[in-house]
């Protein structure tokens, strides 16, 4: 499989601050990729410099097999960004927005007919097209900055964290799209997320802290690597666990008790039996890995 | 093109739905009219009456001199406040984030910064020929003696002087990056501009160091040109009816329709080419701003 981003020690200075540290990391075509870190950890800095908003101090960036820093254009007609903020028109409407950034990239009269009515249909914003954008609730504004960063097309779409602030139904609807982009059109996600649930589903998932990757991989490996699991019994006694020798937390109508592994909880269920009636065993949660590997919490994260 | 006239599309749109940049904008002009019709119109006739002395010059000539000086006095100051206050868009779009979505674009930086230019010149001109709309009609009131020749030339002189200020207001917003900072600099320029191009006080009427400083400004061309269309014809008008052209000559030095420059008497044609090559040089130095200067432009 191709490349859709490749990064090779890449370094970025703020006077005395490394921002970026000699970052090293490639994006698989059509993968769904998460990049974590707490504010400052360099994300942003990273995403600037992809999109060719901040110039880099050394290193190399490659989009789609395209040095950045020798084809601009054909770089920004791949690239598609949803900013942490919206940052289209308030007074002009949905429809306004969209025409003027199409237009940016060429795409005027019955081009932008045919790629509206496809966006607007995807996203279903469509009967709010008219409204000025300062009309609109934060979901169905996320929705338009969404169908903007999509408006030509592009092959990898960054999202700097796109679902701070939104209610879940939007969370789960924007989610739902960009799942359907990328099952049709083979779109690369490029994901900066606070809520590290979901990055557990992503392909591949970098975690940044200080300018520096702090740990890389699948979910499930790094769960692996960094949490352990998690089993929860839902009709034993506190007294009659008490037997496994392992500390006991209490949930709202249940008991939880970690283990290292898979293979230690297994132990455990063919060792008594009898306790092992009504349970679930669970990996680690993405905050675990987050945690353990950074050691410091996800600002404004936590689980789902 | 497409993409300029989009961009130039979406300014202009922005503009004019942004009521409280509109309503500022125009109403800069409306002050100064009402402010000049209420409290200075008659400050100015009797002035002019004392001045001319024994001639005989009609009532009607003599409101139409003074006319002829609001008129240029709220365009020249008018046609670079305006564009101060209608070029916000460049800074606010650095305030809301636009420019970062324009910079993952393929837009060029040059073809950005023009589609600025020319929306802003725009809206002003828009804005200014209201203004002088206006001013024509207080000035019909009393009956205007402009030939079409002198409209079309004082037009031209609106024309270049919204190209020099929004030039000049492109030039320094690129330097800016927040709300405060443009209202402060609208503040200022608002303030001095008229004393600085010689609008507020006859320029004949500082001391020479002062006149000479102001020889170097482009801005006093712009306000002196006003001046001549706006005024000769009426000077003219006064001639025929029995002004000795001796007192004509010296009313036109008094009322700044003659510039010197050092000794030396500035022509029309020069101050023409003062005023284009200033425009053609801002508009260049903008462009290379965007393209290659630091900061957030």
């Amino acid at each position: 499989m191709e490349n859709a981003i490749e990064i090779r020690n890449l370094n970025k200075h703020f006077g005395e601050i490394h921002a970026v540290n000699d970052l090293s990391f490639t994006v698989k075509k059509g993968a769904f990729f998460a990049f974590l870190g707490v504010n400052g950890a360099g994300k942003s800095t990273t995403i600037q410099m992809i999109s060719g908003r901040l110039t880099k101090d050394s290193g190399s960036i490659w989009v789609d097999g395209m040095d950045i820093s020798q084809n601009s254009d054909a770089v920004h007609r791949t690239l598609g960004i949803v900013f942490q903020n919206s940052v289209l028109d308030a007074s002009l409407s949905v429809y306004d927005n969209l025409r003027s950034r199409a237009a940016l990239y060429g795409i005027t009269g019955a081009a932008f007919a045919k790629r509206y009515a496809e966006l607007s249909s995807l996203l279903d914003f469509d009967n709010y097209a008219k409204r000025p954008l300062s009309k609109l609730s934060g979901g169905q504004k996320r929705r338009i900055d969404i169908a903007r960063a999509l408006i030509h097309d592009p092959k990898i779409l960054i999202l700097d964290e796109p679902t701070t602030g939104l209610d879940p139904q939007t969370r789960h609807l924007i989610w739902q799209v960009l799942t359907e982009l990328r099952q049709k059109q083979e779109l690369t996600v490029f994901l900066t997320t606070h809520y590290m649930e979901e990055a557990a589903d992503a392909d591949y998932v970098v975690i940044l802290d200080s300018g520096k990757i702090a740990a890389e991989g699948t979910p499930l490996w790094l769960k692996n690597k960094y949490t352990g699991d998690y089993i929860t019994f839902y009709s034993a006694a506190e007294k009659d666990l008490s037997v496994l020798s392992l500390p006991i937390s209490r949930q709202a109508n249940a008991l939880c008790v970690s283990v290292p592994d898979t293979a230690a909880a297994t132990r455990l269920i063919l060792s008594h039996p009898s306790l092992f009636t009504d349970y679930e065993i669970t990996k680690g949660k993405m905050d675990d890995v987050f945690l353990a590997v950074t050691g410091k919490h996800p600002e404004g994260g936590g689980s789902e | 093109m497409k993409i300029l006239s989009a961009l130039i599309r979406r300014n202009t749109k922005l503009f004019f739905r942004d009521k409280g940049m509109f309503f500022t904008s125009l109403i800069t002009p409306l002050i100064l009219l009402v402010l000049y019709v209420t409290f200075l119109a008659d400050v100015y006739r009797d002035s002019f009456a004392m001045g001319l002395g024994e001639s005989q010059i009609s009532q009607k000539l003599l409101n139409n001199l003074v006319g002829g000086q609001l008129f240029s006095s709220l365009l020249a100051v008018c046609t670079v406040t305006v564009a101060f206050c209608s070029n916000m868009l460049m800074v606010q779009d650095k305030v809301t984030g636009a420019r970062d979505d324009f910079a993952v674009t393929p837009v060029k930086k040059s073809v950005l910064a023009l589609g600025y230019y020319l929306s802003t010149v725009i809206v002003t001109l828009a804005i200014c020929v209201i203004a002088a709309l206006c001013c024509l009609f207080y000035m019909g009131i009393g009956k205007w003696f402009y030939a079409p020749l002198d409209l079309c030339l004082i037009f031209a002189d609106i024309f270049l002087l919204v190209m020099f200020g929004v030039a000049l207001s492109s030039v320094i917003n690129h330097f800016l990056s927040s709300q405060g900072q443009i209202s402060a600099v609208g503040t200022v320029i608002s303030a001095g501009y008229g004393f600085l191009c010689g609008a507020y006080m006859p320029i004949s009427q500082f001391g020479s160091g002062l006149q000479k400083l102001l020889g170097f400004l482009p801005g006093t061309y712009g306000t002196v040109l006003l001046r001549n269309h706006t005024m000769n014809p009426v000077i003219g008008q006064m001639v025929k009816e029995g002004l000795p052209q001796d007192a004509a000559s010296t009313l036109q030095d008094v009322v700044d329709c003659h510039f010197y420059f050092g000794s030396s008497t500035v022509s029309i044609p020069t101050m023409y080419i003062v005023l284009c090559t200033t425009v053609i040089l801002l508009i260049l130095g903008y462009i290379a701003l965007q393209k290659w200067g630091k900061g957030k432009g």
